[in-house]
């Protein structure tokens, strides 16, 4: 046999043993929540990503940090199916392609995301936004007569609780501060139950006593779910990595550096990027 | 503010037809005829502006190709209409006068249950329905949102009408079809018909309206009016918009065949005239007028709108267009959220 045909072949086998998918659940058995390898994208020449690598861990809660135009949120919108990049692989769990589902596909497969930009149903009340999102059947004639169950109805008053909102539950969204809808879009996340957390520049906007308590949310997540937190803000990234987390530091589209907070401080193609050169 | 409306169009739609058929002609309290007819045509303009609210006020999708669904149902009721006329036309054929004008000899195909009013009317609904389930689902699964959707429905009517043009489609060409006689063996020129016509369009109006609420109320509702807040958000929460929208313009496309359905037996005549895009775009201007995402603004600006036309085209003919576009003009400057809007300031 041609040394092709042996490759072509060793590749079939382990296809056929992964057995990957483009929907349904994804499957932890390696330890790993999400694979990202060698991702490249470009806009009008532009290369946004240029091969950029990471895993992250079941259970684990990752920050990612990098200067304006690393790339942070072009890679959110890979993973979340909001961009096609041009190559590379995104896998959810060991067996889900990211890269053959849509974006509502993504969303049911268990990834939930939180916009830099706080995006809340505007002309909705509280409650509807989180009701929305809570996981259920998401078909347009199941709509038409669903009613929330005492069970999902529970769910909400805690989620309510969870977010700090409960007293605001029958406003409109629109008329909610900066920091309220950050926070309501982070219990619309919860809502959906989802097995990886995508934040993108959750803190943003809001007070430092807000800032604490979302530290504290996120670090109550960590182990049920599997978390990644861009942010602009260190003392939050600080709070949020502690001593043995890792942090990823991206850079013109790559990864930089990989480590604790305290290694990847110390590194000096870190500072070079962020005091300059 | 949601019962008075319904208890308006109620009344109304009984009160004129009593003081219609109660009173004898001359009486103080005797309206004519021609106020009968008249509602009769403003309840359907009325579901029309309720059918456009729903995907625009509520879903965010401005379609300016409404009046192709419209006409749709229009003409298929319009085609048993024909076939109700039975030998008294002037050739004093089975088939419709055009078609022996066309020296045609048997019914197209797609007259095949043109002598049916059940048949017809199911048509009548069904193929708007499936041009808008075909046409929509490729427009939004292509997400083509905004003004560019605005502008292929549009085109989509235009095409339609000039389809409709022709002589060779079946369709009466420009003449379209006129001179009905009667419905289901009756005679459609009786006060009686007139009057059951009329009640029909306003039980129709309500039943759509109630629908049209329950709806909106629901989840899939909710949904809808966040696909139009956030579109991008909606997907990440895994649903798929395609299925939302797309079942939101259907239902919106089968209201406006049932409007069509009821407008011409009273007003006797569908031609590609209804086809034409100042007919669609004035459908949105009553939505617009009345307050968009409301459902009762839109009927209400149905009314308004159309009975401010009826008196300028008596009092100042070349005048009306003027005050249309001035009045859309000032609602799109001053109302944003148009009379409904007006009334809630007043309210405060």
């Amino acid at each position: 046999m041609t040394p092709e045909l042996l490759e072509a072949g060793s590749e079939a086998r382990s296809r056929a043993l992964t057995r990957i998918a483009t929907a349904g659940e994804p499957i932890f058995n390696q330890g790993v929540a999400l694979y990202v390898e060698d991702l490249k994208v470009a806009f009008d020449g532009f290369q946004a990503l240029g091969g950029l690598s990471f895993t992250i861990g079941v259970g684990e809660l990752r920050c990612v940090i990098g200067p304006n135009g690393a790339g942070k949120t072009t890679t959110m919108d890979c993973i979340t199916g909001k961009t096609k990049p041009d190559s590379g692989r995104v896998y959810f769990g060991s067996n889900l392609d990211l890269r053959q589902m849509n974006e509502q596909q993504i969303a049911r497969s268990g990834i939930g995301r939180k916009f830099q930009k706080p995006t809340v149903f505007e002309a909705l009340s509280v409650a509807e936004n989180l009701e929305l999102a809570l996981a259920g059947d998401r078909r347009a004639r199941f709509a038409m007569r669903a009613k929330l169950s005492g069970e999902q109805r529970d769910r909400l008053a805690e989620l309510l609780k969870t977010v700090h909102l409960a007293e605001e539950r029958e406003r409109v969204a629109g008329l909610l501060s900066h920091g309220q809808k950050q926070w309501l879009e982070i219990g619309m996340l919860l809502a959906q139950d989802p097995k990886l957390l995508l934040l993108d520049e959750p803190v943003a906007g809001m007070t430092d006593e807000e800032t604490e308590r979302t530290a504290e949310l996120f670090l109550s997540l960590e182990g049920k779910h599997s978390l990644v937190v861009v942010e602009h803000d260190m003392s939050f990234v600080a709070t949020l990595a502690g001593a043995h987390r890792t942090v990823t530091v991206l850079h013109e589209g790559k990864t930089l550096a990989e480590g604790t907070m305290a290694t990847v401080q110390s590194d000096e193609k870190v500072i070079e990027v962020y005091l300059g050169r | 503010m949601k019962k008075p409306l319904l208890i308006a169009v109620a009344v109304l739609t009984l009160l004129v037809p009593f003081l219609h058929l109660a009173f004898p002609p001359g009486h103080a309290l005797h309206l004519s005829e021609f106020y009968v007819g008249l509602l009769g045509k403003f309840l359907c303009f009325a579901i029309c502006a309720l059918a456009l609210d729903l995907i625009w006020g509520f879903g965010g999708i401005l379609s300016l190709g409404h009046g192709l669904f419209f006409a749709l149902g229009g003409y298929g009721m319009g085609m048993y209409l024909m076939r109700q006329i039975g030998r008294e036309g002037q050739y004093q054929s089975d088939l419709p006068d055009f078609m022996v004008f066309l020296n045609w000899k048997e019914l197209p195909w797609h007259w095949a249950l043109s002598d049916s009013l059940v048949g017809q009317i199911f048509l009548a609904l069904a193929v708007p329905g499936l041009l808008a389930a075909v046409f929509g689902y490729f427009a939004f699964r292509s997400r083509i949102q905004g003004v560019y959707f605005s502008i292929i429905t549009q085109a989509l009517t235009v095409a339609a009408m000039l389809l409709f043009f022709r002589n060779e489609t079946g369709f009466g060409g420009n003449n379209g079809f006129t001179d009905f006689k009667r419905i289901a063996g009756m005679p459609l020129n009786t006060p009686g018909m007139k009057v059951g016509l009329c009640v029909a369009s306003g039980v129709a109006l309500i039943a759509c309206y109630l629908i049209a609420r329950a709806l909106t109320q629901s989840r899939w509702g909710r949904i809808l009016q966040a696909i139009r807040d956030a579109e991008g958000r909606v997907r990440f929460l895994g649903y798929d918009p395609v299925a939302f929208k797309l079942s939101a313009y259907v239902i919106s496309a089968v209201m406006c065949a049932l409007a069509g359905i009821l407008y011409v037996p009273q007003i006797g005549i569908i031609n590609p005239g209804e086809m034409s895009p100042a007919a669609s775009i004035e459908m949105a201007i009553w939505a617009a007028v009345g307050g968009r995402g409301t459902l009762i603004g839109p009927v209400i600006g149905a009314f308004f709108v159309n009975g401010t036309k009826s008196v300028f085209t008596a009092v100042w003919p070349e005048g009306w267009l003027y005050i249309l576009g001035g009045l859309f003009i000032a609602v799109t400057l001053f109302l944003p959220q148009g009379l409904m809007g007006l009334a809630k300031r007043f309210k405060k």
